[in-house]
């Protein structure tokens, strides 16, 4: 097993990084937002969260392909696990809230950007639960992303491990 | 694993992470208008609709009181060289609407309300899709969101009168002198007798962008093709348009031809409380056709968002402050109202 992430998934990890955390504060300012950056903002934001689900799928991808470093021998089982149900739950988030957008809009009778067809019929009702879930969804990702910043930042500047640094410079020691 | 640090140095960078992380989640909450300056946002312009006319669950939160409609657009191809639009160029279009008045009490009688409303959507077959509401004034009274809040507010029925205080109401004209041509609307009214002879107006404009990419920027109307009759004075069925509608189209189609106005370099196209002076060029873009009218608050328009920035490709917003604001309006409405519609099952 590698000591560092493939060269390609640490590029897709800092790119989707940046653009999850964009996504979540362009998401919550444009919905109170009534001047002109609203329009803006909102055909930015479907615009970058497609690009997102594009990119979370070939992450997948090389991620099963390829695999992960090993966490460090002596991290206890418990942090081992939360480790490693943090990661699942945020590869769930990322591949649900561009689906939940897309699913809603298509519920709502929107039209979709580029022409994409809807993912579901037409039904108001279903539209407000999938709104609602994109909405609850995107505040427990940022919590989870808040936790997993705060997790890689303790094993960079407290445990000094090498798991940050196994995504950040690929460099081992 | 490196050597473990001493327990100050621990702590310090303990206390650094945790302030970082803080930082995030506070830019966040302020990103999100959870704290910091109150500002005005959709959400209050919709609470204060409701807070004036009452809360109706399911009901949209302004015009809430309308008919779906539906028909075609005959485009007469004259429109085609101004816009790329498949409208356009399409012979026969098909459409679905809704006639409204204005207000946020579904309960209202249709003869007590100045503003009427038509929204519609035309389907061309290239899959595009362009809605729109108009209202039956040319104009708006102001040029801002928060005119149009201050507005609002100064409607705010008495209790005494159910009637919007007139002092206070002068005192908001006279702070918005912008509210002159709406002024001049509102003294020259003459109620029509029916949805089917009204004018409605885009009143906003946008940009028609040609197949070279020029822009044209335009306004456009629907001028009913039925003759006008005064309202009469006395009107006791408060579903007196809606009636009138329906005994019309029993009759036969209704008809309006679809007037772009274009403007000329100087005309306030990002201000819609100003009107363009009267001889400017007129191209009839076809006729609109409406055929059948559903049940009272039923059929395909009813769980649609008529957000006036669903717009073709050839077709696009000017930088008018108001319709990025109706926009982001009628989409909390819209949550809102499919959020009624999927927790209580309440829709009209
Ligand atoms: C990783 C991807 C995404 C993230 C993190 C994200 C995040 C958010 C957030 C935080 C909000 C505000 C929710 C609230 O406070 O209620 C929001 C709203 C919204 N999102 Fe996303 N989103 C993503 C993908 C998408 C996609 C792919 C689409 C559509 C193609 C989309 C369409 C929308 C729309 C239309 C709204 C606002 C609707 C309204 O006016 O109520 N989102 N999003
Ligand atoms: C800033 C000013 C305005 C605000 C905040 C506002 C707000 C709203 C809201 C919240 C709705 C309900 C939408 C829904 O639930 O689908 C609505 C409906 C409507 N508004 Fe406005 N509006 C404004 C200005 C205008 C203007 C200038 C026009 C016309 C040009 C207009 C025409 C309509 C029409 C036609 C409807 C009914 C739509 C339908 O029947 O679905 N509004 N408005």
């Amino acid at each position: 097993m590698n000591a560092t992430f493939h060269p390609l998934l640490r590029g897709l990890h800092w790119l989707m990084a940046l653009l999850i955390l964009s996504m979540l504060f362009i998401g919550v300012s444009m919905i109170s937002d009534l001047s002109p950056r609203h329009s803006l903002l909102v055909n930015v934001h479907k615009l970058i969260g497609l690009a997102l689900l594009v990119l979370v799928v070939v992450r997948i991808g090389v991620r099963v392909f390829v695999g992960s470093p090993a966490l460090p021998g002596d991290l206890p089982s418990a942090q081992r696990w939360a480790a490693k149900a943090s990661h699942l739950v945020l590869y769930g988030m990322m591949l649900a809230m561009p689906l939940l957008g897309w699913g809603m809009l298509s519920a709502g009778g929107y039209p979709l950007p580029l022409q994409l067809p809807a993912l579901l019929p037409q039904d108001i009702r279903v539209y407000a639960l999938l709104r609602q879930a994109h909405g609850w969804l995107a505040y427990l990702l940022f919590a989870t992303v808040l936790l997993h910043l705060a997790a890689a930042l303790v094993h960079g500047l407290i445990r000094r491990d090498g798991v940050l640094r196994s995504m950040w410079s690929g460099r081992v020691n | 694993m490196s050597t473990p640090l001493n327990s100050r140095a621990r702590a310090l960078r303990l206390t650094a992470i945790g302030l970082g992380v803080a930082a995030l989640g506070a830019g966040f909450a302020f990103a999100a208008g959870w704290v910091g300056p109150d500002r005005l946002t959709p959400k209050r312009i919709v609470d204060t609709f409701e807070a004036q006319a009452g809360h109706y669950p399911g009901y949209r939160k302004n015009h809430a009181k309308g008919v779906c409609i539906s028909g075609y657009f005959e485009s007469s191809g004259q429109a085609a060289e101004l816009s790329s639009a498949r409208v356009f160029s399409q012979s026969k279009v098909p459409v679905i609407g809704r006639f409204a008045i204005g207000g946020a009490n579904p309960h209202s009688a249709d003869a007590s309300v100045a503003t009427r409303s038509l929204a519609v959507e035309f389907t061309s077959d290239d899959g595009q899709r362009w809605r729109s509401g108009m209202n039956t004034p040319p104009v708006l009274a102001v040029n801002t969101i928060e005119g149009f809040y201050e507005q609002v507010l100064a409607m705010t029925p008495v209790p005494a009168t159910g009637k919007p205080d007139p002092a206070r109401l002068q005192a908001f004209f006279a702070a918005h002198p912008e509210s002159a041509a709406f002024r001049q609307w509102v003294k020259d009214y003459r109620p029509s007798d029916s949805f089917a002879n009204s004018a409605y107006h885009s009143i906003n404009a946008f940009r028609l962008i040609d197949a070279k990419g020029t822009v044209h920027y335009m306004r456009w109307k629907l001028q009913p093709l039925t003759p006008f009759d005064p309202l009469p004075a006395q009107v006791e069925d408060p579903n007196y348009l809606q009636n009138d509608l329906r005994q019309r189209l029993a009759e036969g189609p209704l008809r309006w031809n679809l007037l772009l106005t274009l403007a000329e370099p100087g005309d306030a196209v990002n201000d819609p409380s100003q009107p363009w002076p009267a001889q400017r060029r007129q191209v009839n873009a076809g006729t609109v056709v409406i055929e059948q009218v559903d049940a009272a608050e039923q059929g395909a328009c009813r769980d649609l968002n008529f957000d006036p920035l669903i717009l073709p490709t050839g077709i696009e917003p000017s930088a008018d402050p108001i319709l990025a604001a109706r926009s982001a309006a009628y989409s909390e409405s819209f949550n809102r109202r499919s959020r009624e519609a999927a927790h209580s099952g309440v829709q009209p």
